[in-house]
């Protein structure tokens, strides 16, 4: 549903680096700022789809599609998968939204995009 | 005292703080009226979240269909919590950068185009509007329970309570309240779960108590001994049952938790945080807030149904003898939501599985959190308690989507698109006469409840997950995906997953108008209509790719605009800050 379009980075092309060019050095000034916000959003993407990763395992992975699996193993009165259904992957849905809260604050730093 | 006095204080009382609240916080402003002037902080806005997110169903009929459905039930728990990680990733932080103050506002700006703006207007007060039914219904039915008036009067002292406080106070009015609702349901719902999982487990918190072992010294885990109850009685054993299927239960998971996401009352209190920062914060507070209730849910449900059987078979083979039932019983019995039909004539009440012998005609499951008090032979302040948080859960809900419904007529239909030359003054009346109208209709909806009422929900999280939440996200992750495309995306989302509801459950639910039938056997891949939101959203997906690589990209300066509201300080965030 991403389109590939968007994880392009721009590369800077070549004849553009001149800096006698006071002109030419404007322009290079923008595309470095068009970079930098390019590798942000890059690493944003990176960051959500990590997130998304552990999401979906928690849910799908241990909570449905290997739920039988994991029901062989116990937590106290728990069956794991079943807890993980019921439980787990909620904890794991709090944490992962504060975690990803936390990194990207730490990103905007990183760019200087605080708002 | 008795208990119908108490509940009275009590409820009252709530009441009487909700309009305290809304006489504080009234709105003077549009961007109070819509967004609470945009300074209210990710851990109250959470709070508030929480209580327009937990609606009368949340409250009162998750547990009991958790009860009845035991494992199949994780798909409401996961469904209805997971939502929240793709709200704080893929949506909440563009859309508060961007800073207006409605959905259909975003997507008439990111896609330059008025007619995506009607239909986003349509298809949320569709959503809305279906979701408001239910919510109204629980509120006379709250009332008509435990007040004991007429359920027309007590719809319409609870319209009366929320046009107080929505139309005062707007989104301002509605955030503060919402957050004092927060704390009424949230101390409802725990304690009488707390007192019955000491009881039943000897470890009072929740969801502790529903992996430990029995109190009664026999050494058994709750859970083990649950499923050995309900499988002597020939149900399906508690901690594996499926719901349908096991492609059934991913796909209506995903469906509520794309629905979730895409719901307008929800993201719209994003806008009202005052920056990027507490948008992503408030995301992960509003889940803590919900997860409180959220984790002790599955405990009161399993508690439930253990207390329930236990009442009725003590030990296999001793029933329970009718003329000695609880007073709890005859209670509900009057209310035609527990029936009992003695059909072996021996005056006990045998409840097993098998349709032929089991005496439990009805056992409706929304009253497995109403009655649990009683069950569980708690003091009548928790009931009375239980009471005043159901009340709280369907009144804040039915405030966040009233409001959600008026901001799309007056400010996105009206001031944006009909009379764009409405001043601030006037702008602000209309949307209070608006909100007055919806409440109206909706409490109309209410009193005559229409055909398609009981599939309402699922509807509600179809739409919002078949229309709102791809045009969103594409609109966030793709810079070039036009106009054209998410029109098209959208009315093909929302075409698909309404077609396929109405043909199994009829048109607009009327009986009989179904042209493939309710039964299992048609179903696509087995899944019911109620989980066919994510079918309807993959179909958009694909409707927009498609008409996006016909039509071509979005102009240059959308881009750029996508590009502002990806970055929290891009140049250009002026507005609303």
């Amino acid at each position: 549903m991403l389109q590939h379009s968007d994880f392009r980075t721009s590369s800077v092309d070549s004849e553009s680096i001149s800096i006698n060019d006071g002109h030419k050095l404007k322009r290079f000034g923008g595309e470095l700022e068009t970079m930098q916000n390019q590798t942000y959003w890059q690493q944003n993407l990176r960051l959500i789809a990590r997130c998304l990763v552990i999401w979906f395992v928690v849910s799908y992975g241990f909570g449905l599609l290997l739920v039988e699996p994991l029901n062989a193993i116990r937590l106290g009165g728990y069956k794991l998968g079943f807890w993980f259904a019921q439980q787990g992957a909620i904890y794991v849905f709090v944490v992962l939204i504060f975690y990803y809260a936390w990194a990207m604050n730490k990103l905007d730093e990183e760019f200087d995009v605080k708002d | 005292m008795d208990l119908k006095t108490l509940t009275y204080i009590v409820v009252f009382g709530t009441f009487a703080v909700y309009f305290g609240i809304a006489w504080w916080a009234r709105a003077g402003s549009t961007s109070e009226f819509y967004a609470a002037g945009g300074g209210v902080g990710p851990v109250a806005n959470g709070m508030a979240i929480g209580a327009d997110w937990m609606s009368a169903a949340s409250f009162i009929s998750m547990a009991g269909l958790i009860a009845f459905l035991g494992y199949g039930g994780s798909v409401f728990l996961m469904g209805w919590t997971g939502g929240y990680v793709l709200l704080a990733m893929l949506l909440a932080p563009y859309l508060r950068k961007h800073g207006k103050f409605t959905v259909p506002e975003f997507i008439g700006d990111r896609y330059y185009s008025s007619t995506a703006r009607i239909v986003a207007v349509v298809c949320l007060i569709i959503a809305s509007l279906t979701y408001v039914i239910g919510q109204m219904k629980g509120v006379g039915v709250a009332f008509s329970r435990f007040l004991e008036v007429d359920y027309g009067i007590g719809l319409g002292i609870g319209m009366g309570v929320v046009w107080v406080y929505a139309v005062l106070g707007g989104m301002k009015g509605i955030t503060y309240t919402q957050i004092a609702q927060y704390c009424v349901m949230i101390f409802a719902y725990t304690v009488p779960a707390v007192f019955i999982s000491l009881h039943l487990t000897g470890n009072p918190i929740p969801q502790l108590g529903l992996g430990s072992t029995l109190a009664d010294g026999s050494g058994i885990y709750f859970l083990d001994k649950l499923d050995l109850v309900v499988t002597d009685l020939g149900f399906k054993e508690y901690t594996t049952a499926v719901l349908g299927n096991n492609i059934n239960m991913f796909a209506y998971t995903l469906s509520l938790m794309v629905g979730t996401a895409g719901l307008p009352h929800v993201i719209m209190r994003f806008f009202t945080v005052p920056s990027v920062k507490a948008a992503r914060a408030s995301a992960g507070y509003a889940l803590v807030f919900i997860a409180l209730l959220y984790t002790v849910a599955p405990a009161v449900g399993a508690m439930a149904r253990f207390n329930l059987m236990n009442t009725i078979e003590p030990a296999p083979g001793q029933n329970l003898v009718y003329e000695q039932r609880p007073q709890w019983f005859k209670d509900w019995e009057k209310t035609g939501l527990l029936v009992f039909e003695d059909k072996n004539d021996d005056g006990k009440i045998q409840y097993t599985a098998d349709m032929s012998t089991n005496e439990m005609v009805k056992v409706d499951r929304d009253i497995m959190v109403l009655a649990n008090p009683a069950i569980a032979g708690l003091p009548n302040w928790v009931i009375a308690l239980v009471a005043a948080g159901g009340l709280a859960a369907a009144l804040s809900t039915a405030a966040g989507l009233l409001l959600a419904i008026s901001s799309a007529i007056s400010h996105d239909l009206m001031k944006g698109v009909l009379t764009p030359d409405l001043s601030e003054k006037n702008e602000l009346r209309a949307g209070r006469i608006v909100m007055t109208i919806s409440i109206l209709f909706a409490g109309y909806l209410g009193l005559n409840p229409p055909g398609f009422a009981a599939g309402t929900v699922a509807l509600a999280f179809g739409l919002a997950a078949s229309s709102i939440f791809p045009a969103l996200m594409m609109g966030i992750f793709s810079k070039t995906i036009s106009g054209k495309a998410a029109v098209w995306g959208m009315c093909a989302g929302i075409g698909v997953t309404m077609l396929y509801v109405f043909q199994h459950k009829g048109i607009m639910f009327i009986p009989g108008t179904s042209f493939l039938g309710g039964m299992e056997a048609n179903w696509f891949l087995g899944i019911s209509p109620n989980a066919f939101g994510i079918v309807g959203a993959i179909v958009n997906f694909a409707t927009a790719f498609v008409v996006g690589k016909v039509t071509g990209p979005a102009p240059k300066e959308i881009q750029d605009m996508v590009d502002n509201f990806r970055s929290p300080g891009a140049a250009g965030a002026a507005h609303a800050h």
